[in-house]
């Protein structure tokens, strides 16, 4: 009950920073331009999947690292009623985990109802686009939580954060490709599937291309996935791959919430 | 028996040991003010019977319950921080209401102080806007809503008017006169030789000395309760 009452300030609070405004306009204006310029909504999606994959993760986890160093009076002022920790931790991922996603979605969703593009494009491939942007949205907001937990420096923790978003985007496809080169007299099919396992970015893209069926664009780990699990269990465990890394460090930034003092 | 206990309460922040081994008995009723040079712990004992900051050790019971992971204990409790910050978008009308709704809508709740203060004016204009003592006086409004048992209050007349800071002690004084328990830290001596019974004092963490403000300044043959606490700290120092 406490968990609603605070995400439903902690609501009204980000509305009116104007910065979820912004964010939703980013991506109305994104996608109108695609279906302008670019035309039917299969390309469109596929541009958009680039969008998400890159600017879904960057935002989430700036905006919830310096969400959380800002809510910081209001936590103490908060653990001053008679309220449990959890319930705060709950309402404040939730003041900012439904903010951004309902600004994705209506960005997103509305250009492709207006242009009729969910009809060209299939239903399927647009919400497991819109569902997969939700997901980072949430993944990252998590571990952005999780940063601030550890750093007290505000300057320090948004750098850690830009790090987590640099290392999961570029460097970490950088050094498995690295890998598969120097280690190319031996079968590595096994090791990148594992790999991949470990970035949430690469499990997104991985869930889009097995749905989109454009083995020109999957890429290595994505053609892997796809010889060893199918498209169906590789999706099925894509997502459970992504809820995980949802869950764990939504558990550890609950449990450092516990501890910390204010 | 006191209202609140604390034994054995240690609390350290990397290498600085900001609380060691603290035993305090807090009287029902009374107002006790906690003091001490900057950095002594005050705010870290205060907190830590909040729950705001979590103790290594030893066990703090707020009229019997001991302070742990169940926050009921806190709905008896206003607390006063030492500097006032909100979320920024939000009016303090908004804030007031939230708390209230955390609150579970107590049907009785006072906002008496708020009008002594003049704060009407002000309770529409969003947080960023406020002026520092406006803040502190929404502080002071919010601490005696609910018309808690207990009341902490952390420097609560820094950075209000004379006017106001008149206003707010003749509250304090009220409520000390209701039979309500009253902590309190200030750097200013004459506010804690009006409104406080007890001063206990804090050095390296644990309390120097404890006793009433009444015998402090009786017994020193001081003029006024500054001197007789300067008095006795150096007194100890040398003895």
């Amino acid at each position: 009950m406490n968990t609603l009452k605070i995400a439903r300030y902690q609501l009204r609070d980000v509305m009116r920073s104007r910065w979820v405004l912004v964010y939703g306009l980013f991506f109305l204006l994104m996608t109108d331009a695609l279906f302008r310029f670019g035309g039917s909504g299969e390309r469109v999606l596929l541009s958009l999947m680039n969008v998400v994959l890159i600017a879904i993760p960057l935002v989430s986890v700036v905006l919830g690292t310096m969400y959380l160093y800002n809510s910081r009076e209001f936590t103490e002022l908060i653990l001053s009623q008679p309220v449990r920790r959890r319930s705060l931790f709950f309402g404040l991922f939730i003041g900012l985990g439904l903010p951004s996603s309902t600004a994705f979605l209506l960005g997103t969703g509305l250009p492709f109802w207006a242009h009729g593009g969910a009809a060209d494009a299939g239903w399927g491939p647009l919400l497991l686009l819109l569902g997969t942007g939700v997901g980072l949205t949430l993944v990252f907001t998590s571990l952005a939580f999780l940063v601030a937990l550890a750093t007290e420096d505000r300057i320090k923790g948004l750098g850690y954060s830009l790090g987590l978003w640099v290392f999961f985007t570029v460097v970490f496809n950088g050094l498995v490709l690295l890998a598969i080169y120097m280690f190319s007299d031996y079968p590595m099919e096994r090791t990148v599937l594992a790999l991949s396992f470990l970035n949430p970015v690469d499990l997104g893209r991985i869930l889009l291309l097995l749905n989109f069926d454009i083995s020109a664009l999957m890429g290595f780990t994505g053609a892997v996935f796809k010889g060893f699990f199918g498209s169906g269990t590789g999706q099925a465990v894509t997502v459970g791959a992504l809820l995980l890394w949802l869950a764990v460090p939504f558990s550890l930034g609950l449990r450092s919430f516990h501890r910390k003092n204010f | 028996m006191g209202m609140i206990r604390v034994h054995e309460l240690s609390k350290r922040y990397g290498r600085l040991q900001v609380l060691d081994r603290l035993e305090l008995e807090v009287e029902r009723g009374r107002c006790t003010a906690v003091l001490g040079p900057n950095g002594a712990g005050k705010t870290t004992l205060v907190k830590s019977i909040l729950g705001l900051v979590r103790p290594e050790s030893g066990t703090i019971t707020v009229d019997g319950e001991v302070v742990g992971s169940d926050p009921e204990y806190r709905r008896r409790i206003g607390y006063m921080p030492q500097i006032a910050r909100y979320p920024e978008n939000l009016t303090a009308r908004e804030i007031l209401q939230m708390i209230r709704d955390l609150r579970g809508d107590p049907p009785e709740t006072d906002m008496s102080l708020g009008e002594a203060l003049r704060l009407e004016g002000e309770l529409d204009k969003p947080f960023r806007t406020l002026s520092g003592g406006n803040r502190q006086k929404v502080s002071a409004v919010l601490a005696f809503l609910f018309r808690p048992d207990i009341l902490f209050l952390d420097e609560p007349t820094a950075g209000l008017d004379p006017v106001s800071s008149a206003t707010l002690k003749d509250r304090i004084l009220k409520e000390k006169a209701e039979g309500r328990t009253i902590v309190l830290t200030s750097h200013v001596m004459s506010e804690v030789e009006e409104l406080a019974d007890t001063v206990v004092y804090l050095l390296d963490g644990r309390i120097h000395f404890q006793d009433s403000v009444a015998s402090l300044v009786g017994s020193s043959g001081e003029v006024n309760l500054e001197r007789a606490i300067a008095r006795r700290i150096t007194a100890r120092v040398v003895a």
